[in-house]
């Protein structure tokens, strides 16, 4: 937990509104604006990128040489939100890709035949790719760019948790024998990298980029933290996605580590003056999956017309890379803690989509949870395979309301829209219901 | 010499031992396990792809392939949501619905379905289940080491099952009993390569696929006295066009499936299984045994779209595969919902397509039941590329 600052008096602007609220919004949408800028001017100069992904990714290590990068499912599902995913997808189908394959997948794939064409920007080529297997997709997805532009790609092999509830640290042989793995794996990049940019490694650089980054993570934690607030100060699926974009696009940079410094003073002047989002509370609810990005504002207002609030979601933990988990680097030793942070993150990612039903123990009763929403979608099989299970094994758990909906978060194709709402609005009315029995029992 | 779990088969002829063996591979009850089990035996099922058999058969276990069942999911379909392959909810219904009784289950991180497998598994049974994390980054100077320490893990999880440690000398044993089986199994594909008129690709399968429900010595025993009959059998040579048939490295297509496809071709080699063949050679029986097993699933392997080796990209694999078997052409076949599978068929395409190898595309599932379409249509492939070479 990180130590936090004062909440700022209570001060209102003109429109009767603290200057501080929004600005995380507001501030995350222009950063990513300039992300995105940063890559066409990149792309127009010709200099091409290193590609990644959110789970695992040791994009510090990148940084230090440097290197322009690129998140293929951010520039994804940006296609999606921005209603365009469905032409970048049917050009990966006319070339051969099948209708059940991932939609990440295609829709990038039809971003690269159009030369980087994307509607925030040109995006760089690649100059090389680095992934875990935290998501099989990645390497099959590298694979593509491996044939299709000749670069090399690495895998950085991270092992996952072999088993529920088991995951252990240092002294434990078995995640010894992981480390070794990982730290291994890891020199060989660096050898790799230094190849590829003609540059020597800078072991200060890369401290220096940890140092941000564990400033960042600090921030970040206490962010999800401060989400057990009455009522929430933000939503975990519409405001968390806005975070979710700086914790990777910005990790281990000094406007990123800013940035979450001045959200975290937003966040807690909302929870010290009883602040929430936009809209009234009434029911506070837990998010398992990937949102709906093709009607990513309708499916919003599904939950919070019905005063549906997301206060945590599964999405903020695997999708930030496994950062919840609060690891911080070891400054002294930055290679060998980029290791093991590598090792503890995203191994803590995958934990957090096939172990999904320990949302109920870390969110249900500190978040004073009413409902849980499982969203399945059918592009990303990683994600959404165990959910029905999981959500079998939370109702025998506990008293808490569930409901589990599936369509896909590329492919408006596949999102019944309509079929969607009445499974929504039974579910809240559903939750009343039981709110009223409970209150009647007391 | 573990106990033998098959019925009394040394009588049959060659048609009759066939027969024999596809009841015992479609028969999703595993009378054989049930068999082993009665007697007091403890079973570890594996999931597909590849498992290292040699330590669970060293820890006294039987290995048990899980490769899905032609059965209806009626349990296994609510513990999984849509859009996902069938061979995770008919392997789950096998658990689930008592036919198939285990003391440990393990999975692979095969693809973004199975890594959920074990998790799923787990929730819903009561003996351990685990992921056995077999490196995607074969191109490591770290993978072995790394993969021998897993091998030790898994190990001591079979051990604690077997309730006895597995001592060097009973994986050497165990070693020289799957050399063994490998090189036999090698034989039997090497009939389809050089004679595939004496064994259809649907006879082939099961003699393979027994394999994974009984200890491998039996299987040794029936497969040495198998092979030279299959070696004698009078069958006459016909003019059919020699396929590779590629897409069965996970789910299994229904057996009626293959016998359409023996119908009007001869299937000269595919990966069907190919798991149980995923070791080229034989694994050195010198050195420490765990080495020798990791360094052999790195170093003497051959590909599947799940593994990650940049020293073998999978359209040149299946290129050289076609090439090595005298195949005119191939049969690009994926499970519906598998997304490697699915994958993998774009670059196949490609590299065919630019070497001039015809090739038939098709999608299927463990559960269909209607082949004729299918036929028709591999007829006509057929008979195009027949007239195409006239």
């Amino acid at each position: 937990m990180t130590t936090s600052t004062p909440p700022p008096p209570a001060a209102t602007s003109q429109t009767g509104e603290h200057p501080l609220i929004g600005r995380g919004n507001r501030e995350g949408n222009q950063l990513f604006k300039d992300w995105y800028g940063r890559l066409d001017a990149a792309a127009e100069r010709g200099e091409k990128a290193a590609y990644v992904f959110v789970m695992g990714n040791a994009i510090e290590l990148l940084e230090s040489f440097d290197l322009p990068i690129v998140h293929s499912e951010i520039n994804a599902l940006q296609t999606a939100v921005r209603h365009v995913s469905d032409s970048y997808i049917a050009q990966a189908e006319d070339h051969g890709y099948g209708t059940d394959v991932c939609g990440y997948v295609k829709a990038d794939y039809g971003l690269q035949l159009r030369g980087g064409e994307h509607p925030m920007g040109r995006i760089p080529k690649p100059a090389i790719a680095v992934y875990t297997g935290a998501c099989n997709t990645y390497i099959k997805w590298a694979e593509i760019w491996e044939r299709m532009y000749g670069i090399p790609i690495v895998t950085l092999d991270v092992p996952g948790p072999r088993a529920a509830g088991v995951l252990p640290g240092r002294g434990n042989r078995d995640f010894e024998n992981d480390l070794a793995y990982v730290r291994g794996q890891l020199g060989e990049l660096i050898e790799r990298l230094e190849e590829l940019t003609g540059r020597r490694f800078d072991v200060d650089r890369l401290r220096e980029v940890m140092g941000h980054a564990n400033e960042m993570t600090r921030d970040w934690v206490r962010v999800l933290e401060l989400n057990r607030s009455h009522p929430a100060v933000y939503n975990a699926v519409t405001d968390g996605t806005v975070y979710l974009g700086v914790v990777n696009g910005f990790r281990g940079r000094p406007e990123g580590a800013r940035y979450f410094r001045e959200l975290v003073e937003e966040l807690e002047h909302k929870a010290a003056n009883g602040i929430g989002t936009p809209f009234e509370e009434q029911h506070r609810l837990a998010f398992v999956g990937v949102p709906c990005y093709p009607i990513y504002r309708r499916f919003s207002e599904m939950f919070t017309q019905h005063g549906g609030i997301f206060v945590g979601s599964s999405y903020t933990w695997f999708a930030s890379g496994g950062w919840s988990t609060g690891f911080e680097y070891d400054l002294d030793h930055p290679v060998e803690s980029l290791a093991e942070g590598l090792l503890v993150v995203a191994r803590a990612s995958m934990d957090a989509m096939f172990h999904t039903d320990r949302i109920l123990a870390d969110l249900a009763e500190p978040f004073a949870i009413d409902g849980i929403v499982y969203h399945a979608i059918k592009s990303c099989r990683t994600v959404s395979a165990g959910l029905a299970d999981s959500r079998r094994a939370v109702m025998e758990q506990a008293d808490v309301g569930t409901l589990l909906i599936d369509s896909d978060h590329m492919d408006p194709r596949v999102v019944s829209e309509a079929q969607m709402k009445n499974r929504v609005d039974a579910f809240f009315e559903g939750l009343e219901t039981r709110k009223l029995l409970a209150r009647s029992a007391s | 010499m573990e106990p033998r779990l098959l019925d009394d088969w040394q009588g049959l002829d060659l048609d009759g031992l066939l027969r024999y063996v596809r009841e015992v591979v479609e028969d999703a009850d595993y009378p054989t396990v049930r068999r082993w089990r009665a007697s007091g035996g403890k079973v570890v099922g594996h999931f597909q792809v590849y498992f290292p058999e040699e330590i669970a058969m060293a820890a006294g276990l039987l290995p048990v392939k899980i490769h899905g069942a032609p059965i209806e999911p009626r349990q296994g379909d609510a513990h999984f949501g849509s859009y996902l392959c069938s061979i995770v909810k008919t392997s789950l219904e096998l658990a689930l619905s008592g036919r198939l009784e285990l003391d440990m289950f393990v999975s692979h991180p095969i693809c973004d379905t199975a890594r959920n497998l074990a998790a799923v598994w787990g929730r819903n049974v009561g003996y351990p289940c685990e992921v056995l994390y077999l490196p995607q980054n074969a191109n490591s100077s770290h993978s072995a080491r790394y993969l021998r320490g897993e091998y030790e893990r898994l190990q001591r999880g079979l051990e604690a099952i077997a309730g006895r440690e597995v001592s060097e000398a009973d994986l050497v044993r165990a070693i020289g009993v799957y050399n063994e089986n490998r090189e036999l199994l090698r034989r039997l594909y090497a009939i389809k390569r050089t004679s595939p008129w004496l064994l259809g690709v649907d006879e082939a399968y099961v003699l393979v696929a027994l394999g994974g429900r009984i200890f491998r010595e039996e299987h040794n025993e029936l497969l040495r006295a198998v092979i030279p009959m299959i070696e004698r059998r009078e069958a006459t040579p016909q003019d059919r066009m020699r396929l590779v048939l590629e897409g069965g490295f996970c789910e299994q297509p229904p057996l009626d499936l293959l016998t359409t496809i023996a119908q009007s071709s001869y299937v000269v080699d595919d990966d069907l299984l190919v798991g149980m063949r995923f070791l080229t050679d034989d694994v050195p029986l010198e050195g420490a045994a765990l080495d020798n097993l990791a360094e052999s699933y790195l170093e003497r392997s051959t590909y599947t779209p799940v593994q990650h080796d940049l020293r073998k990209p999978k359209e040149r694999m299946l290129l050289d595969r076609i090439r090595s078997a005298g195949a005119g052409a191939a049969v690009l076949c994926a499970a519906k919902m598998c997304e490697p599978g699915l994958d993998e068929q774009v670059p196949y395409v490609k590299a065919l397509e630019e070497e001039g190898i015809p090739y038939f595309v098709t999608e299927f599932e463990e559960s269909m039941t209607s082949f004729e379409s299918l036929q028709i249509q591999l007829e006509t492939f057929i008979e195009n590329v027949l007239f195409a070479e006239a």
